[in-house]
């Protein structure tokens, strides 16, 4: 499984006097088993990009090839594209619509054609994957529970598709300190699960991204910046700034402590690797 | 194509159309559509026409724009010119195999298409001068007068604008349901009519609720915004009758009055 | 120190339904707001906070105790609009408060329901938008707006009835970064201009800006300090999961890495000092 993305460009509103590029010549490659963070100001074409990735939207110039197969020629099967292809919206709750759990979550099987034992499987299979008990909720109607559950419930409905290539768009939006670090532990145990998935997670929280992503691609004004580990990416903290974006708060503070003469690694990402670099730096007695 | 729809969409701009009361622009667009029907001969049409060519002017919106509102009902208007075309008996100038153009169907034809155009030509000037506000409170202030016979007319007006004020917002959120449905595997282009409402359930649901959870939080809203009812409510803008808006109503009233003799006497 | 809002043994109950039993999201809650000070609730999904909010304003009644908004009890029907022009409020979505499709129209909409004269209306919308720094898109449209500009119509609006003290219901959780921060700079303002300003939120960068922070765990004050004396009871915040503060972290586990530390550290900035000195 893998994805590459040649020269995609999209232009809204072609030939009249608002037209714009939301992508313009955007080109990269994603590979088998790879988590990709793409990250990018409100605006920058992210969303567009999550799209074309879909077979939502059709680039005015360009192909993306997903597997061996030009999904962006004219005559493609959009289902077969959606069999591989799983995207969850920011707040996926508000696509709930059937009258019970098991019944919304196999909408996504039902359209694929399954049979009703395959649909059923999937289904209790999906419902385990977001951490929800199957048999005490698959009869209550989607709309009976909070708005964390809600969420999971829509986004097994996705997972029920079994798609080999799973695409999030700001899936922790809204949600509380809890809520947010099960879903990100969730797709973690998705990803760990299916080596050879590819996850495309598109965030606003930079700690995140730093935390989970293998590479990161950074958008903006439609075209792609950077396209590197989030160790490289989020060393160039003053280019990232001058298009908006923030970096995570440990490069933040290695790159504060280097300037006060600490050497600090920036590609430290999770607290206690940091609390161990801090630590020798100190015995060390690096620094001025 | 959704965004096409120019129909009850704003232009913002400072021309005099713009600067008129809305009372007067409402009660003046509904004179003018019953004095197109009134209308029977050259004269009065050109007339009509002039009056209109007038305003669009006045109004210093580009005529593209206007006409671009045209484009969607322009079947309809197609429809109706050739269906008065071979209505009407009188001096035969074609024959196309069993069907006959007479000199009357040609200018019933003419004059109905011709309303339509001018018909939807002076709605789209009302609200493309007018802001959705300016129409619900103009609306509300001409309707006040129901009021003491028990029409709800601040309610209504109020329903009007907060309707209006989300259409947008809903249309973006029925295109958002249909790409997450889509993107599991939701077909909306094929399939019979049957299968095709069917498959409409899992957009308007989810709508439906979208609406529901906009109303209640709107509620809670509007009531920590100390909302409760028309009673003792003011208005940020006031609408007085100023000189313009007499001359205006001169103006209109001197061409209907044209008008209806025109037709009493010819 | 003068009180503005005062909630007396409070405790609200939600209804028995289907299905969920009748519940009490707030139990025996007793507190006090001080007049111009700014206030962070923070708590766990379902901790109260909300209900909390629209306690103070009104939009929900006590079953038990009382509440009182400058002195008026909330119960108090005939001075329940003066409760609500006091205790303006900010809701978490920021299209779903948005009455009007035009901004100048929409900032309106508090005063008009108030009665105020047409004339001051047009200047209180001026001077609100001015205060938000939305002056510019006075004719707009709201639906175009980005998040954060749109919650700051919604400020607006509120400022607009010229309210002592402004509830923001988790203001931010819908926004981006950058909507975040312009919202957070005019809770500041408004602060600094002696509004009082009670912040309900779950993230812990914005309640670490307040002066006094409450936490709320099931209906109950659990805790209620400064944002030092919260943020360094690292084991009872991860007790509420709810997040610690990376410098707060940080300088536990270098403590338990051996490295000596002065106690209460809160801030990034404390802690890099406090590192420089260790060297």
């Amino acid at each position: 499984m893998s994805i590459e993305v040649r020269h995609i460009t999209h232009i809204y509103n072609k030939g009249l006097p608002q037209e714009s590029a939301a992508l313009r010549d955007v080109s990269f490659d994603v590979a088998d088993g790879e988590f990709l963070g793409i990250i990018g100001h409100t605006g920058s074409g992210k969303s567009t990009l999550l799209q074309h990735l879909d077979g939502l939207l059709k680039p005015d110039e360009g192909q993306i090839v997903i597997n061996g197969v030009d999904i962006t020629a004219p005559k493609v099967s959009l289902l077969a594209v959606r069999k591989q292809i799983g995207l969850v919206f920011q707040y996926p709750e508000y696509q709930l619509f059937d009258e019970t759990v098991a019944a919304d979550v196999a909408f996504g099987p039902r359209n694929l054609g399954l049979d009703q034992e395959e649909i059923e499987a999937r289904v209790r299979e999906s419902l385990r994957l977001v951490n929800l008990d199957y048999e005490a909720i698959k009869d209550k109607s989607p709309f009976d529970f909070s708005g964390g559950q809600k969420r999971r419930i829509a986004m097994a409905g996705v997972l029920a598709m079994q798609p080999r290539v799973l695409i999030l768009d700001e899936p922790t939006a809204g949600l509380d300190p809890r809520a947010h670090r099960d879903v990100l532990e969730m797709i973690r145990q998705y990803h760990a699960a299916r080596p050879d998935s590819i996850i495309i997670l598109v965030s606003h929280n930079m700690n995140d991204i730093a935390e989970y992503a293998d590479r990161v691609l950074v958008l903006d004004k439609g075209q792609v910046i950077f396209h590197d580990t989030p160790k490289e990416v989020f060393a160039k903290s003053a280019e990232l700034r001058a298009i908006g974006l923030d970096i995570p708060d440990l490069a933040d503070l290695a790159e504060k402590l280097t300037a006060r003469g600490f050497t600090v690694p920036g590609d430290l990402f999770t607290i206690p690797e940091m609390a161990r670099a801090i630590a020798a730096a100190l015995r060390g007695g690096e620094g001025a | 194509m959704i965004r096409d729809i120019t129909l009850g969409q704003y232009y913002p701009g400072e021309s005099i159309l713009h600067r008129l009361d809305p009372r007067l622009k409402i009660l003046a667009t509904l004179a003018y559509i019953i004095l197109l029907f009134i209308v029977n001969e050259w004269i009065g049409f050109a007339a009509c026409f002039v009056f209109l060519a007038a305003a669009i002017a006045l109004s210093r919106i580009p005529l593209p724009f206007i006409l671009r509102g045209l484009k969607v009902i322009f079947i309809i208007i197609l429809f109706t010119f050739v269906l008065n075309l071979f209505m009407y008996d009188g001096t035969v100038l074609v024959r196309i195999w069993k069907l006959t153009i007479t000199d009357q169907g040609l200018k019933r034809a003419l004059f109905m298409a011709g309303r339509l155009i001018l018909l939807i030509i002076s709605s789209s000037l009302l609200t493309f001068t007018t802001t959705p506000i300016q129409l619900t409170n103009g609306l509300e202030r001409l309707m006040k007068p129901l009021s003491k016979i028990g029409v709800p007319s601040h309610e209504i007006a109020m329903m009007m604008s907060i309707a209006l004020r989300f259409i947008p917002t809903l249309l973006d959120e029925t295109d958002k349901i249909m790409k997450a449905q889509q993107a599991r595997g939701a077909d909306f282009e094929s399939g019979n009519i049957l299968h095709r409402a069917k498959q409409m359930i899992p957009i308007l649901v989810p709508l439906f609720i979208s609406a529901f959870r906009i109303a209640q939080d709107m509620a809670l809203a509007m009531e920590a915004r100390c909302y409760r009812g028309g009673e003792g409510r003011t208005s940020m803008t006031e609408m007085r009758f100023r000189k313009r808006d007499y001359i205006t109503a001169a103006v209109l009233l001197l061409f209907a009055a044209g008008i209806i003799t025109l037709r009493v006497l010819i | 120190m003068e009180e503005i809002i005062r909630l007396e043994n409070v405790t609200f109950t939600y209804p028995a339904t289907e299905l969920k039993e009748a519940f009490n999201a707030l139990e025996d809650v007793t507190l006090s707001i001080e007049k111009g000070s700014f206030v962070a609730v923070i708590g766990q999904n379902g901790s109260g906070k909300s209900t909390l909010a629209k306690c103070i304003n009104a939009l929900l009644l006590p079953a038990e105790g009382t509440v009182r908004v400058n002195g008026y009890d909330t119960k108090d029907e005939a001075h329940l609009w003066d409760v609500r022009q006091s205790a303006g409020m900010v809701f978490q979505n920021p299209d779903n408060q948005i009455v009007s499709s035009v901004v100048e129209d929409d900032v309106a909409f508090g005063p008009e329901n108030l009665g105020v004269p047409p004339a001051e209306i047009r200047t209180r919308v001026d001077e609100a938008l001015e205060a938000v720094g939305m002056s510019a898109f006075k004719k707009n449209a709201p639906h175009l707006l980005s998040g954060g500009q749109k919650q700051r119509i919604a400020i607006a609006g509120a400022i607009a009835m010229r309210p002592q003290c402004i509830v923001f219901d988790e203001p931010t959780a819908m926004l981006d970064p950058k909507g975040r921060k312009e919202v957070m700079k005019i809770i500041h303002q408004l602060h600094q201009e002696g509004i009082t300003c009670i912040l309900i939120t779950h993230f812990m960068e914005e309640a670490a800006q307040a002066d006094r922070i409450i936490i709320l765990d099931n209906g109950h004050i659990y805790m209620d300090g400064t944002p030092r004396e919260i943020f360094t009871d690292r084991e009872s915040l991860k007790a509420l999961g709810l997040n610690v503060p990376m410098a707060v972290e940080l300088s536990y586990q270098l403590q338990d890495l051996g490295i000596a530390l002065p106690a209460g550290i809160v801030e990034e900035e404390e802690l890099i000092e406090a590192l420089c000195r260790s060297k």
